[in-house]
């Protein structure tokens, strides 16, 4: 009886389900999908190579201290960077001094109130301080560039697929639309073409523009490449500050494991002697 | 329930007769899970992946429960909460990486566990209960890890529950009343994730009282085995310890060594990179889908796209994917043939390794696909081929096929010489 009620609603299922194939083939035979014009002209993350990948891979503190200045000096007056504080930054090699010297300098102060008023102001911040927000709020923040709102940066690396990668290609991707673009595809106005933006057209105008913008204090050169770089390393770096760490111990607990394996096997295989000496041989 | 020859448990010292004799509780622990359970003495691998289960189940209960120390089930500050976790908790990264890549690990091995089920036919007679109890689990633990992605209040997050608790409104007259009641409002809200919070905190305890239930109705018949025959004397079994936890020590090892390695070394490897953006309820990710171990369910769900009979194409869907995984509590009876171990089955065995393995692999793949052509023809040939196989291909080879001569018993299949005394 389950048996023949069973066929029955199986047999149900599989016809309204071939039923379903038997739709979906025709309409796809009388009206080919069109693949989005964004999937001809899309392209994946350029892979420049990063000190951090692979499972040795460490941060290069050299690259993030750069990548902090670019990010400091361009990025900063746009995006957000919430989940890090001053403080963070002696994982880059900074001595307290120049921790709470960067914070103090930083370009936007730490939103506060005044203490005799109580009215709403600002003081220079202190290493205890996460980096403050260039805008008070996300009005403001579309209101000062075009109705488009500039993402928090501290997880980027982590918010797209191959991040890091993704950061670097997007910067050094700035180009011309292609010339087989359909108009329709095309940057509006406020809208600049990047083919390793999801929709093609980003509201970001190219941040890094000129060699020298951001003038290193290691003597390293800041070609654009450079600094794309750099400041997509230290963005790794705000995404998943712990790396290192994970890495290492991941290490030695791998290794643990190993040897504990080999013992269970071993004690197993001694366990056993015994039963597997009845075992057939064939 | 236990066989003749089991070894009876002797207190060692003068406390343990003390006790033995006021809460017998280590006697229990001995005739479980220690050497007063006698066990087939042919087990192979694929019999590792209950205990195995267990110790996920346990690494999810630590770490979570650790977790929720730190963690803040409140829309405005859940997402910051887990960075916090994250960033500033000692080894809170630890914990959180453990928790997400251990729910996956969790999946792996049950997928396991129930795929040996279904190939030795674990779940027939005398091991019915067995079988339905741990369907019960794999329901509960669908349901927790799915509150548990909640909580970190991503978009994944926060989209996955929308249409989630979306499928309830397709159920006619009562859906939206329904959902609405799921959620604590109209969309996914500060109520929805509080709720989420205290089932996904409470539903593990639930999992463990119900996986003791899974053991006790295991040890009435007692372990199956590979070649699917009933233990038929003393020299059939050897106790469960030293020899199998000996085995699943092995196991253990090589399943953390896994786990460890996704864990620390790419640990958002399984994890979709939309859920490090913050919920925002005005921004629709591009493709909603949910964790890889849902995808095959999802896939089932997706794929009816046109309506039959005047039932819309979306209650179809949520009534065959919630049918794929009550069919499996049908299958001791839906299975009527007398050999369990699919060894011994030619044809079953054919359909088994050469229809669902590759159909419900196709079907994860798909589920995790964007909802476009070809994705979604091959998953409605899947699907098909889902419900054809459990309700239709299995009962008629079940009833027709003509199985392989079994051994005369575990030792004979083991040694190859005869059973000397059957009990």
């Amino acid at each position: 009886m389950i048996r023949l009620f069973g066929i029955a609603a199986g047999a149900g299922f599989t016809l309204i389900l071939l039923y379903s194939f038997v739709m979906g083939a025709v309409n796809f035979i009388k009206e080919p999908p069109v693949k989005a014009v964004e999937y001809s002209f899309h392209k994946h993350p350029e892979k420049p190579g990063f000190a951090h990948e692979g499972i040795f891979g460490k941060f290069d503190r050299g690259q993030l201290q750069r990548g902090l200045k670019v990010y400091q000096e361009v990025c900063a007056a746009c995006h957000s960077m919430n989940l890090v504080a001053f403080r963070n930054f002696e994982d880059l090699g900074y001595s307290e001094g120049q921790i709470k010297t960067i914070a103090k300098n930083w370009a936007t102060e730490t939103p506060s109130i005044n203490p005799d008023t109580g009215e709403a102001s600002t003081r220079p911040s202190l290493a205890s301080d996460q980096i403050p927000s260039p805008y008070l709020n996300d009005v403001q923040a579309r209101a000062a560039n075009n109705n488009a709102l500039p993402p928090d940066l501290s997880l980027m690396t982590k918010a797209r697929h191959d991040g890091t990668n993704y950061v670097y290609s997007l910067l050094t991707g700035y180009t011309d639309p292609p010339s087989d673009l359909p108009e329709e595809n095309r940057p509006g106005t406020g809208l600049y073409y990047n083919a390793y933006f999801a929709n093609l057209n980003i509201a970001m105008a190219p941040p890094l523009n000129s060699e020298g913008q951001v003038s290193y204090d290691d003597g390293t050169k800041a070609s654009i490449d450079q600094m794309a770089k750099d400041v997509s390393a230290f963005l790794a770096w705000t995404a998943e500050p712990k790396m290192e760490a994970r890495k290492s111990i991941g290490l030695g607990v791998i290794g643990f494991l190993i040897v504990f394996t080999f013992l269970a096997y071993f004690s197993y295989q001694n366990i056993w002697a015994d039963l597997k000496a009845q075992k057939r041989k064939d | 329930m236990s066989f003749p020859w089991a070894n009876q448990y002797q207190p060692e010292n003068e406390f343990m007769k003390w006790m033995d004799s006021r809460l017998p509780l280590p006697r229990l622990i001995y005739n479980a899970i220690g050497a007063g359970y006698p066990v087939p003495r042919n087990l192979n691998y694929f019999w590792n992946f209950g205990v195995l289960a267990g110790v996920a189940l346990v690494i999810q209960i630590l770490t979570g429960v650790i977790l929720a120390m730190h963690y803040a089930a409140n829309v405005g500050v859940a997402f910051d909460s887990v960075e916090h976790i994250m960033r500033n908790v000692n080894s809170g990264w630890l914990l959180r990486y453990a928790h997400m890549n251990g729910a996956s690990f969790f999946f792996i091995v049950v997928y396991i566990h129930i795929f040996r089920g279904l190939f030795y036919s674990s779940y027939k007679a005398p091991r019915e209960m067995v079988w339905l109890l741990g369907l019960v689990i794999f329901l509960l633990m669908m349901a927790t890890a799915f509150m548990g992605y909640v909580l970190p209040w991503g978009q994944m997050s926060f989209w996955g529950a929308k249409v989630i608790t979306g499928l309830f409104s397709a159920i006619p007259l009562v859906g939206p009343a329904l959902q609405e009641w799921l959620l604590g409002g109209f969309s996914p809200d500060n109520a929805t994730l509080n709720r989420f919070f205290s089932l996904h905190f409470v539903l593990p305890f639930v999992i463990f009282g119900v996986i003791i239930l899974h053991i006790w109705a295991l040890h009435i018949p007692g372990s199956s085995n590979p070649t699917g025959i009933e233990i038929k004397g003393q020299q059939d079994t050897i106790p469960f310890h030293p020899y199998y936890t000996a085995k699943d020590g092995f196991g253990l090892g090589i399943f953390l060594i896994f786990f460890c390695i996704l864990t620390f070394f790419m640990p958002n490897f399984l994890g979709h990179p939309d859920n490090y953006i913050p919920a925002n309820e005005l921004s629709t990710p591009a493709h909603i889908v949910p964790e890889w171990y849902f995808w095959p369910f999802y896939a089932i769900l997706r794929a009816f796209t046109f309506d039959f009979l005047f039932i819309p194409a979306k209650l179809l869907g949520v009534i065959a994917m919630f049918g794929s995984i009550l069919l499996l509590f049908f299958l001791p009876w839906l299975d009527k043939s007398p050999v369990r171990s699919g060894h011994y089955r030619p044809i079953f065995r054919k359909f088994f390794w050469f229809g669902l393995i590759p159909c419900i692999l196709l079907l994860g793949y798909l589920g995790g696909a964007p909802a476009e052509e070809p994705y979604v023809m091959l998953s409605q040939l899947a699907s098909a081929y889902y419900f054809a196989h459990f309700l239709i291909i299995l009962p008629i080879i079940s009833m027709t096929e003509k199985p392989k001569p079994l051994p005369n018993s575990i030792t004979e299949a083991v040694t190859g010489k005869p059973l000397e005394s059957a009990a």
